[in-house]
């Protein structure tokens, strides 16, 4: 059974054109780019010709791009970096919402002695753009608020926030890891200081990132080690994965319109159908705020890993924000952020599209979804008729 | 993705005895929404045979809990209330080939079912409120409700030795975390007693330096150390020499006038008691 992947934000497959690039720097153009023989140096260039296409996806310039091992590894280097040229500040904000890799960093860093605030988000998942002006103080080293949240696909005003953010005088940081590749991201308008994005949400591989350090932005590396990447960031380079990424962002600036058309269109379809067909389910997120691919649904009064284990009997992928799918027992941190109640909390489901999919996938779990609900609601202590909504 | 024996698979995809009996002899309520897992479970039970003849359930929870349900009424019909008192979670656990440990609080949750729907049949006074679900005792987990009762049973039937456990079994510390060292209290109290004389016992056999200084550090972790912490002091091993063992006090115990006394009677006692009956301690400045 092929599956039908609608778990894009989870991980992507790799565009089979960026694989055919990647082949060669494993067993021919193995060399090392520190190196100073030619056959190295021939991949250091390799490198900044990627470096080139990185920095064009964003509008930004080559020297403004360092390549990290994934999109975590960008987030940390950045909050740790801002905090390391600011020791006099020891305040940080960011919201209620972002990813782990943000969020783990500042409660870590709440025990170290900093202070941290977390800003609060609505029922849509917006945050209040006067509350973030008023938590910013002369003692705020870096503000962090992701371009797009991975679980909802709720999209951030980030140029007004990034505007804030300079006019209040400290680091902005923005999360950008489902944001590149889905909808433009120009760094000549928008007055982001840092800024991260990660490969594999893109369709290239595993285990490459990107962070973008704007011209003038103080800086200090993460990782210490080597010179590489103008000794920002040391560790001998990836190579090939590298290599991906830049074609990735070439790949995607290309897709970019099918991307806000064809996948809009096709996730508009899934998750209007599911609406109106399934009793209680309700879209999680701002409804037109968002990324073109993500739609996050709750179905009430049954749990989220009864639903995926269902689907997955029919080869369907896609991601839970119920307490039982990560081992944890509290559902989702952003869910709970927009104060989603646990009735719908634990029975909410992520599809996250990608060029990949095809209409047929669409109507597959379209036909499969209603039944499976009804199913797990007959079983549901919770579920009566009164409760269903229009009843 | 969690790895699923093949009978949880089965017991999720097709459970047995779904509903709910009408006008039952016996029900439960356990678990609610909040916490992401429930079940209500309804048995008919013969009045003279004290035979469970029927038992039907429904479960919001996932594929774990389904699962547990399911296998709970199979294991339970045909049974007498005495023969089915004696289930327990582990019972459940086992029939499904096990479960992940991150779930094992699904078959607790079943096994919690029974006992409830079995003391409500008898006449005992039962909580069936949603929040409080748990029978007796004081609630030490606020933020799911377990209380001290549950995580001692919990603890002595499946034989935990830590908090992380106690979660995983029956949710409790799962939440804000603050209830961790009372759950790490009732773990030592239930199986502290266990393990003293079995860990503890001194050695029959004479020991080798290194199983010595082992013992002794082992000794100094479990047994010395808590105390003292709990006074605002410390203690660490710094060295032993035959059956001199030097010692440096930590916090509030450096130059506290009654340190000397805690080294002789407290410290050094119990190393005799556990480890060596030659052994003299000092302190090390």
């Amino acid at each position: 059974m092929n599956p039908i992947y609608f778990d894009n934000n989870a991980t992507t497959k790799v565009d089979p054109y960026i694989l055919e690039k990647m082949i060669p720097y494993f067993c021919e153009k193995y060399g090392n780019p520190s190196s100073m023989h030619e056959f190295g140096g021939k991949v250091k260039r390799d490198i900044d010709y990627a470096r080139q296409q990185v920095a064009e996806i964003l509008n930004a310039h080559p020297k403004e791009i360092i390549f990290t091992s994934c999109g975590t590894e960008s987030d940390n280097t950045a909050i740790v970096a801002a905090l390391e040229c600011y020791p006099e500040k020891k305040h940080v904000v960011t919201t209620k919402v972002e990813h782990s890799a943000i969020m783990n960093m500042c409660n870590y860093l709440s025990k170290k002695g900093y202070s941290i605030t977390y800003l609060p988000v609505d029922h849509e998942g917006m945050i209040n753009l006067d509350q973030l002006r008023d938590s910013i103080t002369d003692k705020t080293a870096i503000v962090s608020v992701m371009w797009a949240n991975n679980e909802t696909g709720v999209v951030y005003p980030i140029e007004k926030i990034a505007q804030i953010v300079k006019e209040r005088g400290a680091v902005f940081h923005t999360d950008a890891v489902q944001t590149v590749g889905k909808i433009p991201v120009d760094m000549d308008k928008i007055p982001v200081d840092m800024l991260s994005l990660s490969g594999h949400k893109l369709h290239a591989p595993k285990g490459v990132g990107a962070l973008y350090i704007r011209r003038g932005t103080r800086f200090k590396p993460y990782l210490l080690g080597g010179h590489q990447e103008s000794g920002r960031r040391g560790g001998t380079e990836n190579v090939a994965s590298i290599v991906g990424l830049g074609y990735a962002c070439v790949l995607a600036q290309q897709y970019m319109k099918e991307e806000n058309t064809s996948v809009k269109y096709l996730r508009d379809k899934l998750e209007n159908t599911i609406l109106s067909t399934v009793p209680n389910s309700i879209l999680n997120g701002h409804k037109t705020s968002r990324l073109p691919n993500t739609t996050n649904i709750s179905f009430e009064f049954v749990e989220g890993e009864s639903i995926l284990l269902m689907m997955n009997e029919y080869g369907v992928c896609a991601s839970s924000g119920s307490a039982c799918t990560s081992g944890s027992i509290e559902p989702s941190h952003v869910l709970r952020a927009m104060g989603v109640p646990f009735t719908a909390a634990h029975g909410s489901i992520r599809f996250s599209l990608s060029r990949y999919n095809n209409e047929a996938e669409v109507d597959k779990v379209i036909e499969i979804l209603p039944p499976i609900i009804e199913n797990l609601r007959q079983l549901s202590p919770f579920w009566r008729k009164e409760n269903m909504i229009g009843a | 993705m969690w790895d699923y024996t093949p009978q949880v698979k089965e017991h999720f995809l097709h459970p047995k005895n779904t509903g709910e009996i009408e006008n039952p002899d016996a029900w439960a309520n356990v678990g609610n929404i909040t916490c992401g897992d429930a079940l209500y479970l309804t048995l008919k039970i013969d009045k003279n045979t004290k035979k469970i003849t029927d038992a039907k359930f429904k479960t919001f929870g996932c594929a774990s809990a389904i699962a547990s349900s399911s296998v709970l009424t199979e294991l339970i019909i045909g049974k007498t209330i005495d023969e089915a008192k004696k289930i327990t979670n582990k019972d459940i656990a086992d029939y499904l080939g096990g479960l992940p440990q991150e779930k094992m609080h699904c078959s607790v949750m079943g096994q919690e079912a029974l006992e409830k729907a079995i003391a409500q049949y008898l006449g005992h006074e039962v909580a069936q409120d949603d929040h409080l679900h748990h029978e007796e005792g004081k609630i030490v987990c606020t933020c799911f409700g377990v209380t001290d009762e549950l995580i001692a049973k919990v603890v002595k039937e499946n034989n935990l030795i830590s908090a992380e456990q106690v979660t995983n079994y029956c949710k409790a510390g799962g939440g804000c975390g603050q209830c961790k060292p009372e759950i790490e209290d009732i773990i030592r109290r239930v199986q502290g007693t266990v393990e003293t004389e079995q860990a503890f016992k001194k050695p029959a056999k004479p020991l080798t330096n290194i199983q010595k200084i082992n013992l002794i550090q082992t000794t100094i972790d479990r047994e010395i150390r808590p105390q003292m912490e709990a006074d605002g002091g410390g203690i660490d091993l710094i060295d032993v020499v035959g059956n001199k063992v030097l010692v440096a006090l930590r916090g509030t115990c450096v130059g506290c006038p009654s340190a000397q006394f805690t080294l002789k009677d407290a410290v050094e006692m119990k190393l005799r008691e556990l480890v060596d009956d030659q052994i003299t301690v000092e302190e090390v400045k």
